[in-house]
């Protein structure tokens, strides 16, 4: 138990660390590769709760996709920090308002005798060695939640093709490749093989 | 003597600690010498392929030719491009590597020859090839350089890209194994060679080939490293060390992809001939590690024949490829196997 | 139509690809045609245009006689001879010196010379560890050709057909 604990507060502390971190480093590019490394003490954290389907789900996700896109665009840009630091001041009142709440709203939970008190939950039991955390969230997604899963993945494509169509315009009057055309080229096309006899140097 | 040995060895089995780490190094220090002779063994096919001889000065018949590369490489300086950031710059090839050593943990090498065998070993193989791009993305860009940096764009494309056919593909394999278990999953196919999945999955097992190419950044999906196009991509301002540590991951990369083909689709240590008339009788008919094995080096081969025919891909035809032709038919063809498993016409361990 | 469908099914079975690789495992088994440099070596004519030499008479007399049309002909202007008068009347060269990195080995000097002394030998396994070495003295020319005048002499012979 000793380890476990061990383990949990190391792996907490560097998330948050890394936390802080994302949002206060100057280097953009810094930041992305902080936030995946919280990515991976939190999938670390979720799997001491044998939760190891959805902690390598936010790996393959979060960090395998979306971060390497993320970091694609940060690269890319060239951020001018100063324009960004401007008007620190004069929003400073309604942000710290906001982070205000937001830590009452944290220590409610963490503290009231209520609702959502830590003692309110038990300790879930541990589970036997046969016991799959992929097949358990399975079985209660195509089940119970079948239509919201259906729905969420409804929604999803819809979003797909919003950002498709949003995006994909046909300028005319440039040239452009098209690959499918260039693929689909046979020899046939371009290459035309003539038999001709060989010609002789006069007098041979 | 032997006693001692023996208590020896059990006192290790004991430690929990000691007993891993020595099977890690098991694991490793062989993975590493197949490294090195694979970059030997791709340059003597290659070889023969161009009709050429390939190394054959160092040593008989070439074969200190990698010790004598590596040799080199650790010698040279490890140059330090200015403005370059050197903490990022030094630890990307670490971030390459360690990857594709890591995934190793979850390898079933024969039915109990495994260092981890865990549930979800096919979820943490996809989740940690997936961020062996990371070490390209980070070099590139603590690299400074134009050419460097266009290989990271060009890997980071590449890789989201085809990571989604890859899980794909592999979604149709734990259809039909109905386990996320490598080793559930060969055992899943037990039977001869008619019974592996590469038969009833055959387009997915053509397109983990070819989406493993493209996330190992081999030819023809060499685009990150480019050297007709950009200099050598990613690593241009390698050099020394740092430069044979991304050799390293990549040739490790290839051996991993090469086993994890021969694990969801050849039947992993299964032999092809079990239950075949006589010879199924005799030990070829039975599986283990030797056939695991040979199959990989069969998958191996395969990576080094492509690169020796098939010319480098253009950029917006590998993402045309990705997006509009192998994910449609990996779509497809994960119905068709959630049909096959229904219907009962590929059933489970038969 | 129909045409466009039964494409698209050939290029998902990917036949140009497998021509491809089938080309290349039918290679993968043909014999080597490498020649491996230093134990095996490819036939080389007897007009090869390799390092260049002065050649003596039999009696050994130099043969040179400074009419300076080698240095006349030399494109790359790399031949500098200083000439002399003998004691008996005749001339002879007190310099001759080559310089190897400014000559392209095209052979004009060889064609040029009426007493066939300077030639270009069949050797082409030769360095220098200093930039003084690429310039060949007259010593060094002479001492070529001694050393290899049998070859010199019987690659002359085979092409004498042919003058």
């Amino acid at each position: 138990m000793i380890v476990q604990e061990l383990i949990f507060y190391a792996f907490s502390l560097v998330m948050v660390f890394a936390a802080v971190a994302v949002i206060t480093v100057r280097n953009p590019v810094y930041a992305v590769l902080f936030l995946v490394l919280a990515f991976f003490s939190a999938a670390a954290i979720w799997m001491l709760l044998e939760a190891e389907f959805l902690a390598i789900i936010l790996v393959v996700v979060y960090v395998g996709a979306v971060m390497v896109l993320f970091l694609f665009v940060v690269m890319m840009l060239d951020i001018n920090l100063v324009p960004l630091k401007e008007g620190f001041i004069r929003y400073l009142p309604v942000a710290a308002i906001v982070a205000v709440a937001m830590a009452i709203e944290l220590l409610m939970v963490l503290w009231s005798r209520g609702r959502f008190g830590v003692d309110m939950f038990p300790v879930p039991p541990p589970h036997s060695a046969d016991y799959s955390n992929t097949r358990e969230l399975g079985e209660l997604l195509y089940s119970n939640y079948l239509l919201p899963f259906e729905v969420a993945g409804v929604v999803l494509l819809v979003a797909i093709i919003a950002a498709v169509a949003l995006t994909l315009r046909t300028r005319p009057g440039i040239k452009v490749q098209n690959p499918s055309v260039q693929v689909r080229t046979r020899r046939d096309a371009s290459v035309r093989l003539v038999k001709m006899k060989s010609e002789k140097p006069r007098g041979a | 003597m032997f006693e001692m040995i023996e208590s020896v060895f059990n006192w290790i089995q004991s430690q929990y600690l000691i007993w891993t780490v020595l099977k890690i190094v098991v694991i490793v220090l062989p993975l590493i010498t197949a490294v090195a002779f694979y970059t030997y063994f791709e340059r003597k096919v290659i070889g023969s392929m161009q009709i050429r001889v390939g190394p054959n000065r160092v040593g008989p018949l070439g074969l200190i030719q990698p010790f004598a590369d590596v040799f080199k490489l650790l010698l040279k300086e490890i140059v330090l491009p200015t403005n370059a950031n050197r903490f990022l710059f030094v630890t990307a090839p670490v971030i390459a590597l360690a990857p594709a050593f890591a995934a190793w943990a979850v390898v079933p090498f024969n039915d109990f020859l495994v260092l981890a065998d865990v549930d979800a070993g096919l979820l943490y193989v996809l989740a940690l090839t997936s961020l062996g791009v990371y070490g390209i993305i980070i070099a590139g860009w603590a690299s400074n350089s134009k050419y460097a940096f266009l290989g990271a764009m060009r890997a980071a494309a590449q890789a989201v890209s085809y990571e989604i056919a890859m899980g794909f593909a592999l979604v149709g394999v734990l259809i039909l194994a109905g386990s996320m278990n490598l080793r559930e999953i060969v055992l899943a196919q037990q039977g001869g060679i008619f019974d592996w999945y590469w038969l009833p999955l055959f387009p997915l097992f053509v397109i983990y080939m070819i989406s493993g190419l493209a996330e190992t950044n081999r030819a023809p999906f060499d685009m990150a490293e480019g050297e007709s196009e950009i200099v050598a991509g990613f690593h241009v301002e390698y050099s020394g060390a740092a430069f044979a540590v991304f050799f390293l991951a990549e040739y490790a990369n290839m051996i991993l992809i090469s086993g994890l083909t021969a694990i969801m689709f050849a039947g992993g240590w299964l032999s092809p001939f079990e239950g075949w008339p006589v010879i199924g009788d005799t030990f070829l008919g039975q599986g283990s590690i030797i056939w695991f094995l040979a199959k990989t080096v069969i998958f191996m081969f395969m990576f080094l024949w492509y690169r020796a025919t098939w010319p480098r891909y253009r950029y917006d035809q590998i993402m045309r490829l990705g997006w509009k032709v192998l994910i449609p038919i990996t779509l497809v063809w994960v119905m068709l196997s959630a049909l096959m498993t229904v219907l009962g016409i590929v059933v489970k361990g038969s | 139509m129909m045409k466009r469908v039964i494409e698209y099914l050939r290029s998902l079975l990917l036949l140009e690809l497998l021509a491809g690789m089938g080309l290349t495992m039918r290679h993968f088994f043909r014999p080597r045609i490498t020649i491996n440099y230093p134990e095996e070596k490819t036939p080389k004519s007897p007009r090869f245009r390799g390092l260049h030499a002065l050649r003596r008479y039999p009696n050994g007399e130099e043969r040179c006689i400074a009419c300076k049309l080698c240095e006349a002909v030399c494109p790359a202007l790399a031949i500098t001879i200083d000439s002399t008068e003998n004691d008996d009347g005749s001339r002879r060269t007190t310099a001759y010196e080559i310089d190897l990195f400014k000559c392209i080995y095209c052979g004009l000097c060889e064609e040029s010379c009426p007493v066939d002394s300077i030639v270009l030998t069949g050797v082409l396994e030769y360095h220098m560890e200093s930039r003084e070495e690429g310039i060949l003295t007259k010593d060094k020319l002479l001492a070529i050709g001694d050393r290899y005048e049998s070859e010199i002499a019987e690659n002359r012979n085979k092409d004498a057909a042919y003058r």
